[in-house]
């Protein structure tokens, strides 16, 4: 009989979550209920923190931003990403190739694909003003009521590669006997993708979907980037975004660090959420006999 | 067959244990003895500079970016890892590590050093005068808001630059009838917005109207004179003065600057920084004359003073208290500031240093038409406000930058901007 590994062998995972992620946390719920500029120590204030919090518009808007950027991402990725994913795992002849194309973006790190749109977009030097027509008078980032789609939009772009990249190897592995059965009993393709590819995939959509949700709640090189912190105004500034400029702009540590422990619950409680509804934990075989 | 071994994992486990210590207390320890710590911001100009005046009396320069370096002297003051001396902005910003009681008063160093006090223009070296004793002194060159203008529009729209706010007015309908975005603006970038505000509350209300919120607090923006600012800075916008798409323009890349080389508008309000900024990105727009300079407009019926300024007096070496080579550090500030060549090194470079007497300095070197203008423009001036981003304490600035922006993109009315900043 093979043995299990000994513990040992997953010390030094848990010595970095400790000190990397447990640590920090700990310290963050601690300055959540206090006081502290940065300089000097950090004076205990209670829950005045909290309350503030429950009682800050901005705060609220922040979130509200949050949660259409997480709906919205989670909306266009998926369809497209599922469609590109389990395409690539064809066997087409053009497959290879377009597949690396549209693997580009995976390459590029966030800065770069921030600095690339934001440079694209530009209201007076940009592509969209080269281009000109009506393209030319959207003001893609300068327009409050635009700019929040276009971060969602520049997000998709950069994170639809690696959800394609999931569902091509879930896709892959879906047993092959599955659809030479269907083709017998006379299924089309469009009853083939919704009766087998669909469920099988069940699982891997809902890892994707977490990745999605629990990636928007912490979203924030992008858009600190590409609109200048959360510009126009405050038209983009998410709740991450407002964290950071409460804690490394105005300097309110203890506040922004309330921010973050909400950041942090609301964060584990909706991906907790998404796998109680979804029966994730169960992880029964979608195959029969297996 | 799997062979379990303990003691394989268990030294992987101590060496990775030892290589995270070791991260903890990497960064330079500063003990006594070895060459007294410089920080100051990354500049490819100023830093050669900084770099030999620091070497030459013994110490040693690290440099950060902009954001970076502002949270990092905020991390490391107080902690074991801080300078010995550190460039900073004065004002406010300098005064919550006084009140946190981190700097040294430099006041006795300038007492005791015969002629050190005269050597710098008042006004500048007020800028880090907290509380009637002095804990920085100037270390570069003064950088006051001017008004850009685009000397060849002016010229074929048959228009003068504005002398006065109802000369800016018309103005702007004159270019906008002729298809030329009146002013640039980088409004992505709320600082870029603050100029206005700034200098339009010294024309109506006076300086004293700031000021009084920075001491007093954050009910001393329910002045009248604030709202009166905050309507004309909307009545500016609504104009069409900053065209249709400066929301998402940054200065950092050099959109509002390469507008007004290129043309397309016809006046800039920015920092003095502007012009070296226009040498390096459009050359010939400055060599052949193309680029104008003005005061910013007076205001009729306003009780503030014509010939006030607003922008950065100048950026100051402080010295932490906790620093285990004071007597190095306050030599260093007491005799290398006004250090012929140092200065002599920083009017080569293009800065206007705020040092007495260098105007005939300034008229031989290059640009001398710029620079004399700009020292001629602080030492007139009766006042000097520091950008209030840097003279108030952080948490206020942070909502104040907010809230201004609001104000430009009109999602908030004048009287909104002033409740909410009243509110504190």
């Amino acid at each position: 009989m093979r043995q299990r590994p000994s513990f040992w062998y997953a010390a030094p995972a848990f010595a970095f979550f400790a000190l990397f992620a447990a640590l920090p946390m700990v310290l963050v719920v601690f300055l959540s209920f206090t006081s502290w500029d940065g300089l000097g120590t950090p004076q205990p204030n209670g829950v005045d923190n909290w309350a503030r919090l429950a009682d800050d518009g901005q705060a609220y808007d922040a979130v509200g931003r949050t949660a259409i950027l997480m709906v919205v991402s989670w909306l266009v990725q998926t369809p497209i990403a599922l469609l590109i994913g389990v395409w690539a795992a064809g066997r087409q002849r053009s497959r290879a190739v377009l597949s690396s194309i549209f693997f580009l973006p995976l390459l590029l790190s966030t800065a770069a694909i921030a600095l690339l749109w934001k440079v694209m977009l530009d209201p007076n030097f940009g592509v969209t003003q080269a281009l000109g027509g009506p393209l030319g008078d959207i003001q893609f980032l300068g327009d409050p009521s635009i700019a929040l789609y276009t971060v969602a939009f520049v997000i998709t772009w950069q994170y639809v590669p690696f959800h394609t990249l999931l569902y091509q190897g879930a896709a892959r592995a879906i047993p092959r006997n599955l659809y030479e059965a269907a083709t017998i009993d006379g299924a089309g393709r469009v009853r083939q993708f919704v009766h087998i590819t669909l469920p099988q995939l069940r699982y891997t959509i809902i890892t994707s979907s977490i990745l999605m949700i629990v990636g928007s709640l912490t979203t924030f090189d992008t858009v600190l980037i590409l609109t200048d912190g959360g510009g126009p105004g405050t038209a983009s500034r998410i709740a991450p975004l407002h964290m950071y400029i409460t804690g490394f702009s105005g300097f309110e540590m203890g506040y922004a660090s309330t921010m973050a422990v909400l950041l942090v619950v609301v964060g584990t409680g909706l991906s907790l959420l998404v796998m109680r509804v979804t029966g994730y934990r169960s992880m029964n075989s979608q195959q029969e006999g297996a | 067959m799997f062979r379990r071994s303990r003691t394989r994992p268990l030294i992987a486990l101590v060496a990775m244990v030892a290589a995270v210590a070791a991260c903890g207390t990497s960064g330079p320890s500063s003990g006594g003895g070895g060459p007294f710590k410089v920080w100051a911001l990354q500049d490819p100009v100023l830093n050669p500079i900084e770099k030999t005046s620091i070497e030459g009396a013994g110490g040693a320069l690290e440099t950060f970016g902009n954001d970076p370096y502002k949270q990092k002297v905020r991390v490391a003051i107080g902690s074991p890892n801080a300078p010995d001396v550190f460039f900073n902005w004065g004002g406010g910003n300098l005064k919550e590590y006084v009140d946190a009681g981190k700097i040294e008063d430099l006041t006795p160093v300038l007492d005791s050093t015969s002629g050190l006090k005269d050597a710098f223009l008042p006004s500048v070296l007020n800028g880090a005068k907290i509380d009637g004793k002095y804990y920085g002194l100037p270390m570069r060159g003064m950088q006051p808001v001017v008004l850009f203008y685009n000397k060849d529009l002016f010229t074929s729209a048959g228009v003068q630059p504005p002398k006065t706010w109802d000369d800016l007015l018309k103005l702007v309908d004159a270019f906008k009838g002729k298809n030329i975005q009146p002013i640039a603006l980088a409004g992505s970038q709320a600082w870029t917005e603050l100029m206005w505000i700034e200098y339009l509350l010294d024309r109506v209300g006076g300086s004293e109207v700031f000021q009084n919120i920075r001491d007093k607090g954050p009910a001393g923006w329910k002045d009248p004179a604030v709202l009166e600012a905050a309507t004309k800075v909307k009545e500016l916008v609504d104009r069409g003065g900053f065209g249709t798409n400066y929301a998402s323009v940054g200065y950092d890349v050099g959109g509002a600057s390469t507008i007004l080389a290129q043309g397309k508008a016809a006046m800039h309000l920015m920092g003095s920084w502007e012009y070296v900024n226009q040498l390096g990105q459009s050359p010939d727009f400055v060599k052949n004359d193309k680029l104008g300079w003005v005061t910013f407009p007076s205001l009729a019926g306003g009780k503030g003073k014509p010939d006030t300024v607003v922008g950065n007096a100048s950026n100051y070496y402080s010295i932490t208290k906790s620093s285990k080579s004071l007597d190095a550090a306050k030599k260093f500030v007491s005799t290398a500031l006004n250090d012929e060549k140092y200065v002599q090194s920083l009017i080569d470079a293009g800065d206007v240093p705020a040092v007495t007497g260098v105007k005939e300095k300034l008229a031989k070197a290059a640009n001398s038409q710029y620079t004399t203008w700009i020292y001629e423009q602080v030492e007139k001036a009766s006042t000097f406000q520091l950008s209030w981003d840097q003279d108030l304490p952080a948490d206020q600035a942070t909502k104040m930058l907010t809230q201004l922006q609001e104000l430009f993109l009109g999602k908030i009315t004048p009287q909104a901007f002033v409740d909410a900043l009243a509110q504190g």
